[in-house]
């Protein structure tokens, strides 16, 4: 009996996107299902009532919300290419990093929400956690963070290397640049090249494309916020 | 001396410290409390764990592990004896990761909040109250939901989500000491209050969950601090 997957999700997200390139690394077949967060859909509602946001993986019927607690059991559920260590300890360590990224996930995205000073303070809090990440996270040894092959972090951290580069490219702003995150920068580069990655990234025209129509709706909001 | 050369960096007023004893407590593994007062953050703190400067840190030989969620994990992965703290089923182990996660998510920053708020200024804490009242209202459909009948969120034992929340149990009491309300209560949450009980006379917990007076002091005092901290960095402006 064919296993039945599918992904509620917005192909823009980068909480969406990981559990996206879970499963296509490790070939499991699922059907997505597009979310458009101004309309959500019953199913969504239904299948995660806590929160109301994608994305949800359900497998045979059974909702998964969360997008690490969904990697987690993605890692369990599926055993090939294997996103976490077997050693106790080190997989206790990508866990961190996992959470680190994931949390600070939501802030970083903040540059691009604002203007002004607050945008400023973002920027400077973006650079602030990628410095964490460059000094701490063992990318000086490790190909990966964690490890030689890609792990639960890296899906975790993957939207910088894409969306944050476009989202960057709308503002005018490049954060990770190979003298200031020499680090990243390679790690980047080794993460862009994994297949199952590259064949699964949208077009970068795409998502500048997507971020300049963003942009000018934030600009829109702020500008009534501070005019009214 | 613990017998395995097992830490733990803790505080007795910390609910994450908590859990990881808890944890240690279920699998019968003998370890040292190290108690960080955190005022100031002791170098071993701070060289364990640079990136947080946080409480608890489980110490071992030459490791450091952080995180309190992680922690608990990671016992439960190398002290394979029972009780299993984490569900045995992938779905189930999922969703106690998820409810770990709410917890952490909405809870903490709910209750830090109503902690931060002067005690009669009712408008700064009203938002966060609510917050915590929709908390407690899905964890006791949860409860109901999930554990079949038992006593606990992990059936007959002590399980993660158990841990996750009723390591708060004390700091509960100290907001509701402080607004004069109860956040849990017997007709809204009667699943909760039994589960309340059981899980405080459980033996891994039964007394390490600190006085709620106790706790009460120390936030005051906290909060003296953070706005003399305050008052001081605005002076200098």
């Amino acid at each position: 009996m064919m296993e039945d997957v599918k992904v509620f999700g917005l192909w823009a997200s980068p909480f969406t996107q990981r559990v996206v390139w879970a499963l296509k690394l490790k070939g499991v077949n699922y059907e997505y299902i597009g979310e458009d967060l101004f309309n959500k859909s019953n199913l969504l509602l239904q299948y995660n009532p806590v929160y109301k946001k994608v994305p949800v993986l359900v497998h045979d019927g059974k909702p998964i919300a969360e997008s690490m607690v969904i990697l987690q059991y993605i890692d369990e559920t599926w055993p090939q290419t294997p996103l976490l260590p077997q050693d106790a300890y080190q997989r206790a360590n990508v866990l961190f990093w996992s959470k680190f990224i994931d949390e600070k996930t939501v802030d970083m995205m903040k540059f691009f929400r604002y203007d002004g000073e607050e945008q400023e303070k973002a920027m400077k809090e973006n650079w602030e956690s990628l410095r964490v990440m460059e000094k701490e996270s063992g990318l000086s040894e490790k190909k990966f963070i964690g490890g030689n092959r890609i792990g639960l972090a890296d899906l975790a951290l993957g939207w910088v290397a894409h969306t944050l580069e476009a989202m960057g490219d709308v503002i005018g702003v490049k954060f990770i640049t190979p003298d200031a995150f020499p680090h990243l920068h390679s790690w980047m580069g080794n993460f862009l090249e994994i297949p199952a990655i590259k064949n699964n990234l949208p077009p970068h025209e795409h998502a500048v494309e997507y971020f300049t129509e963003k942009r000018k709706m934030f600009l829109a909001m702020n500008y009534h916020h501070h005019h009214h | 001396m613990a017998k395995n050369d097992l830490k733990l960096l803790g505080g007795w007023f910390s609910p994450f410290a908590l859990r990881v004893r808890i944890a240690l407590n279920l699998k019968g593994v003998e370890y040292e409390v190290i108690e960080e007062t955190l005022n100031p953050k002791s170098d071993l703190l701070l060289k364990s764990n640079p990136v947080h400067k946080k409480i608890p840190v489980l110490l071992l030989a030459d490791k450091a592990i952080c995180e309190s969620a992680i922690i608990v994990e990671y016992i439960d992965e190398v002290w394979t004896n029972a009780p299993f703290i984490l569900p045995q089923n992938a779905y189930d182990r999922a969703n106690a990761r998820f409810w770990v996660a709410y917890i952490d998510e909405k809870w903490v920053p709910a209750l830090k909040s109503i902690l931060r708020a002067e005690d009669d200024d009712d408008e700064a804490k009203k938002p966060h109250i609510e917050v915590a009242e929709e908390v407690f209202e899905r964890m006791e459909e949860a409860f109901n939901k999930g554990s079949e009948g038992k006593a606990l969120f992990g059936g007959d034992t002590i399980g993660f989500v158990d841990i996750g929340l009723g390591s708060f149990l004390s700091w509960i009491r100290v907001v509701e000491k402080i607004n004069g309300r109860k956040l849990l209560d017997e007709t809204k949450h009667p699943g909760l209050i039994q589960w309340a009980q059981t899980f405080s006379a459980h033996p891994a917990v039964n007394g390490l969950l600190p006085e709620p007076d106790k706790l009460i002091e120390i936030s005051k005092a906290f909060k003296q601090n953070l706005m003399a901290a305050a008052a001081a960095a605005a002076a200098t402006k």
